[in-house]
């Protein structure tokens, strides 16, 4: 399971650092490493790009897993290096921003989008997995997500745009109503395809979703 | 008041419908020229919810004009642009209006449209939209509230029957049976031998079948559908036919007479053969030559409309 990351264009990136001349880059050891979006190479790339750009990168990390709060530590360790710079350019995940916001005290900018969290498929080819929606359908759709899987989120069958269990919006892409339907066959369960189900609940945790444990 | 679409399909006639599409921005002249001329020809007229996810004038909008014009609008919803209250609310505004004929279906995907980043919504879909069609007509909402005023609705639904797999389209199919689909509409038919296979497996439920006829206006068109657009399967000796039609110095316009010409000979076919309960004729930008089809297909009532 991965976070997939993309890069912003130059000119984001550089709207975002308007007035930022100094810049410390954080890369990530995880995600962004196996995506190639955020690992050493990518990091020592971009301190080139904002170079072109007359900014004066201060330093530079790769933290082992940004979203994690041994970043604490890292972050400590580049104290004096994040302070002389005026922002930090984070090429991790959102969540790796999230957690750089929590110790830094500089502004901390996205060079990064972040898109879904993926599971690979095959080398190199992730796909989104679970939208967390919060009322799991799995156990009646054979494995296959209708909500993620499905582009149109569909929950009782395929539109009329699949094609040879291709979806309509990418004849690469495989419709998830068509995989559905031959699991279900494999597993002896086709009356499944026949359940009715019910309009999704889009509120089981309304925004801003938290929780506590107890 | 009663749907008179739905008197059609319980009369045992053969039903006719077509279809308009509003425009984009607000001279609505060609689309109410449209709708005089074939309001009069036709058992019910479907309004295209913007249709290829293209924002367009709306199809309630386009219903009214209909109602207006003393034709029977029949009002094409898709669950792509609105949330389930919009949907519900929609369908109020039609009940109340006179609009009472509905076709629920789930919309084209937002990327294939003209509003590349806009959100797909598919709160719904086409078979809760069929429920809640029954629901609000039960009287209550999909909050679980009381509705102050009758809601009533002929309702249909679309199925694609040379898809592949057909399978799970068939059980599709079902669950809009199911759900309250009283009527059909199919995606564009040209294997009648296909069709009458799926004839067999449509007839075992209660509803009213119209085989979608869309209009071919060239070979090219025909090749263009069968690479592009799924569910639709044109026959290489139709395709071959609309070929031969324009080659040598055939005059101009002479493709598109020959799909008027198939486009009669297979509606003609249908009714002659009983295959199903009637036609709706997609005619797609063409709707200037929907009577002619209707003449080719030996429509008598509608030659004082041939000028």
């Amino acid at each position: 399971m991965k976070t997939i990351t993309k890069q912003k264009s130059l000119d984001e990136i550089e709207r975002q650092l308007a007035g930022l001349d100094r810049v410390f880059i954080v890369g990530c050891g995880t995600c962004t490493t196996v995506t190639k979006t955020g690992g050493i190479d990518q990091v020592l790339e971009m301190k080139e790009r904002l170079e072109q750009m007359d900014k004066w990168v201060s330093g530079w990390t790769v933290i082992p897993t940004a979203c994690d709060e041994v970043t604490q530590a890292d972050v400590k360790e580049y104290g004096q290096t994040i302070k002389d710079a005026g922002c930090v350019l984070a090429m991790t995940c959102a969540l790796g921003v999230h957690r750089l916001n929590l110790y830094v005290d500089r502004p901390v900018m996205p060079a990064l989008d972040t898109m879904f969290i993926g599971v690979e498929e095959t080398p190199g080819r992730f796909r989104e997995a679970c939208g967390q929606c919060g009322h799991c359908v799995l156990g009646e759709t054979a494995g296959v997500c209708p909500v993620v899987s499905c582009h149109k989120g569909l929950m009782n069958g395929p539109c009329g745009g699949t094609n040879y269990g291709k979806c309509e919006v990418d004849k690469e892409m495989d419709c998830a109503w068509a995989l559905i339907h031959e699991r279900l066959q494999a597993q002896g369960r086709l009356p499944l395809m026949r359940m009715y189900q019910p309009p999704r609940n889009h509120q089981v945790v309304p925004r801003p979703r938290a929780t506590r444990i107890s | 008041m009663p749907s008179r679409l739905k008197e059609a399909l319980d009369s045992g006639n053969f039903v006719v419908t077509s279809e308009v599409a509003p425009p984009k921005g607000t001279n609505l002249d060609t689309f109410v020229h449209h709708i005089d001329l074939l309001k009069d020809k036709v058992d019910g007229l479907n309004v295209t919810d913007h249709q290829s996810s293209v924002m367009r004038y709306p199809s309630l909008g386009g219903c009214l004009l209909i109602n207006e014009h003393g034709g029977e609008p029949i009002l094409q919803m898709t669950c792509r642009d609105r949330n389930r209250m919009g949907l519900e609310a929609d369908l109020l505004l039609a009940s109340s209006r006179g609009i009472n004929n509905v076709l629920c279906l789930t919309g084209d995907s937002v990327p294939v449209g003209d509003h590349k980043e806009a959100a797909g919504v598919f709160d719904l879909d086409s078979v809760q939209l069929l429920r809640t069609v029954r629901l609000l007509e039960s009287g209550l909402d999909l909050g679980g509230n009381q509705l102050d005023g009758p809601v009533e609705f002929c309702a249909g639904a679309i199925v694609t029957p040379e898809a592949h797999p057909l399978e799970p389209q068939l059980f599709k199919f079902e669950k809009k049976v199911d759900a309250g689909a009283e009527f059909f509409q199919t995606q564009a038919i040209y294997d009648l031998d296909n069709f009458a296979n799926f004839m067999d497996f449509a007839r075992q439920y209660p509803v009213r079948i119209l085989a979608g006829i869309v209009l071919l206006s060239s070979a090219k068109m025909a090749q263009y559908m069968n690479n592009n657009v799924p569910g639709i399967f044109v026959p290489q000796p139709l395709i071959d036919e609309l070929a031969k039609a324009v080659a040598g110095d055939a005059p101009k316009g002479a493709g598109l007479a020959k799909g008027i010409e198939i486009a009669g000979r297979m509606i003609r076919e249908i009714r002659d053969n009983a295959l199903c309960d009637g036609v709706h004729i997609m005619a797609i930008g063409k709707e200037e030559v929907v009577p002619q089809i209707l003449a080719a297909a030996g429509f008598e009532a509608l030659e004082p409309a041939l000028e």
